[in-house]
């Protein structure tokens, strides 16, 4: 099952950069959330805090508060934290000596688990979740690198799935794909929903308006607005939104 | 049909510098097949003489006009392996601390320090190898060894500190810069992408090497030492002065020895009859011969692992 965030006060920066400038959110589990804003508005770096990924970046720095299902991440092992939080790329990355079969277990094999059957049925699971079981079914042992870009961004959402976390975390996910393998993915978050609370960013705004329940919008490290999908869209709060969403600017 | 089309319209300067440097190119293949066609027919005489039989007598008796090459061989291969042994170990940690875990500052120091190691000469390696070295050896590295681990056949003998072992330790700290700076430049290589795809799965820092920095990397690593060995092989100035020049066949590491390029080396001015020439230069020969093979299956080993798993292509 999902588990809801609470952000409070969060501060990022990057080097002297700051790119979050407090920050307060609060994120519902089961639910999709878009994360929308132009390019440098610090949407990357806002999913990143939730792993803690943006601290594994030299000169990273980060203030504030993020509560995952009542306790503060930063009391946790970020090691231990990822394995509830996933993540997904903008761009596929599957182990390039792997095959199929190995990435979507690789997290699971990181945890300890050895059991071959109980790996056979963890894959076929998280494949049949991330709609890609059809497909490679017959070609497990061929290279992760073997599949299409599509694909081995559905591979890389199963090796995300494989570990079960609550959250999931999306940075992009489709800006390096077609249109065909957008709408699977689209269709998959859809899917997806039910287990898991997913953050999604995303640069494209129809994207936004199909697939999330609630959508931020994001300007220069602040959180400008946030609130139901239908309602960031067609009746914004703040200029800015506006603004950006009728395509004055970004 | 489209090259053909690019020549059209390929300008005179693109012209001169394609063949300019196809020229280049030839030269280097004539000079390769020259030197092999070269040492080949110079060393006609003991070829005929010993047949076969040179590769594996152990006698090199000049006085009697007895020439065998295996105590060479051995002391060559061997004298390589310890090195290896001893250097890719340290040079691959080495390269994953400056890579992954060593603060800017200190990774520019250290990498800066262990690529002057390579600018050492290696007469000086061998001047601190007879007189650092072989000492502390002979004294109390070789002693010990052979306290605790004697019943081993290697460690086995009396130290002399002119031996194997510590010809492989000169090579060793030789062939370390090679290993570290390759292997640490196909490290530097490896995408974040693929760094982070570890790190978001919940994988600590060791993990995150082993899944994405070794795995992408391996082939490079491989070929770094590869390339360590065909340095060790051929290395000639430190190992005459370290690993005593006796040749003979022994399977303790603690024996003097004799490599091929000190062979040649020490001798070659000493050939006073042509069939002692001629055995100097089918030792070059076989030396060439050698590092060829060696060549080929490192080509052949790294294609193997670079290949990874089917449908994949790495790096």
């Amino acid at each position: 099952m999902g588990q809801s965030l609470s952000i409070r006060q969060l501060e990022a920066w990057y080097g002297t950069n700051q790119t979050l400038k407090g920050i307060n959110m609060e994120i519902a589990a089961n639910q999709v959330t878009a994360i929308i804003g132009p390019s440098g508005c610090g949407k990357s770096t806002f999913v990143r805090c939730i792993n803690r990924m943006h601290e594994t970046l030299p000169g990273s720095k980060v203030k504030g508060e993020i509560i995952l299902n009542g306790e503060s991440i930063y009391g946790q092992d970020p090691v231990s934290l990822r394995k509830t939080v996933g993540m997904v790329f903008q761009k596929p990355n599957p182990f390039p000596s792997m095959t199929i079969f190995e990435n979507v277990v690789a997290g699971v094999k990181l945890n300890g688990m050895r059991n071959r059957q109980n790996l056979q049925t963890i894959a076929e699971k998280s494949l049949r979740m991330a709609a890609l079981w059809d497909e490679v079914k017959d070609r497990l042992n061929y290279s992760g690198m073997s599949l299409s870009g599509g694909q081995q961004q559905r591979l890389c959402i199963a090796r995300a799935l494989a570990v079960e976390p609550s959250v999931l975390l999306m940075d992009e996910p489709a800006s390096a794909l077609d249109p065909i393998a957008t709408m699977r993915i689209e269709e998959l978050v859809g899917q997806l929903k039910s287990e898991y609370t997913i953050v999604i960013v995303t640069h494209n705004m129809q994207q936004a308006a199909r697939i999330a329940d609630t959508t931020a919008f994001f300007l220069n490290g602040e959180l400008v607005e946030h609130g139901p999908t239908s309602e960031i869209f067609t009746n914004p709060r703040d200029k800015r939104t506006e603004d950006y969403i009728t395509g004055r600017f970004g | 049909m489209s090259t053909d089309n690019n020549r059209l319209y390929e300008s005179m300067g693109d012209k001169v510098l394609r063949y300019v440097t196809l020229l280049m190119a030839i030269l280097v293949v004539i000079l390769m097949i020259w030197i092999g066609w070269q040492m080949f027919s110079s060393s006609q005489e003991s070829i005929q003489h010993f047949g076969w039989a040179f590769i594996t007598s152990r006698v090199w008796d000049p006085v009697h006009h007895i020439f065998g090459a295996l105590p060479f061989i051995y002391g060559t291969i061997v004298t390589s392996v310890v090195a290896l042994i001893i250097a890719a170990p340290i040079g691959i940690s080495v390269a994953i601390f400056l890579n992954e875990m060593a603060p800017s500052t200190i990774r520019k120091v250290v990498a800066f320090l262990v690529e002057l190691l390579a600018a050492i000469p290696s007469v000086v390696y061998g001047l601190w190898g007879i007189f650092v070295l072989a000492p502390v050896l002979r004294q109390s590295v070789e002693p010990w060894l052979t306290k605790w681990f004697g019943f081993i056949p290697w460690f086995k003998g009396a130290p002399v500190g002119f031996d194997m072992f510590g010809g492989g330790i000169i090579l060793a700290i030789m062939i370390l810069p090679t290993i570290t700076s390759i292997s640490r430049e196909v490290m530097a290589a490896v995408p974040t992408a693929h760094r982070e795809a570890a790190l978001a799965l919940g994988a600590t820092k060791w993990e995150m090497i082993r899944l994405s920095v070794l795995s992408y990397s391996k082939s490079g690593i491989l070929g770094s030492i590869m390339l360590g060995l065909g340095r060790a092989l051929g290395e000639t100035m430190a190992v005459t002065m370290v690993i005593g020049n006796m040749p003979k066949i022994s399977s303790s590491l603690f024996s003097s020895a004799y490599s091929m390029a000190a062979v040649i080396a020490n001798e070659f001015t000493e050939a006073t009859y042509s069939l002692y020439l001629s055995s100097c230069i089918e030792i070059g020969l076989i030396l060439f011969g050698i590092t060829l093979l060696l060549n080929i299956f490192a080509r052949l080993l790294v294609w193997s692992v670079a290949r990874g798993p089917k449908g994949g292509h790495l790096v």
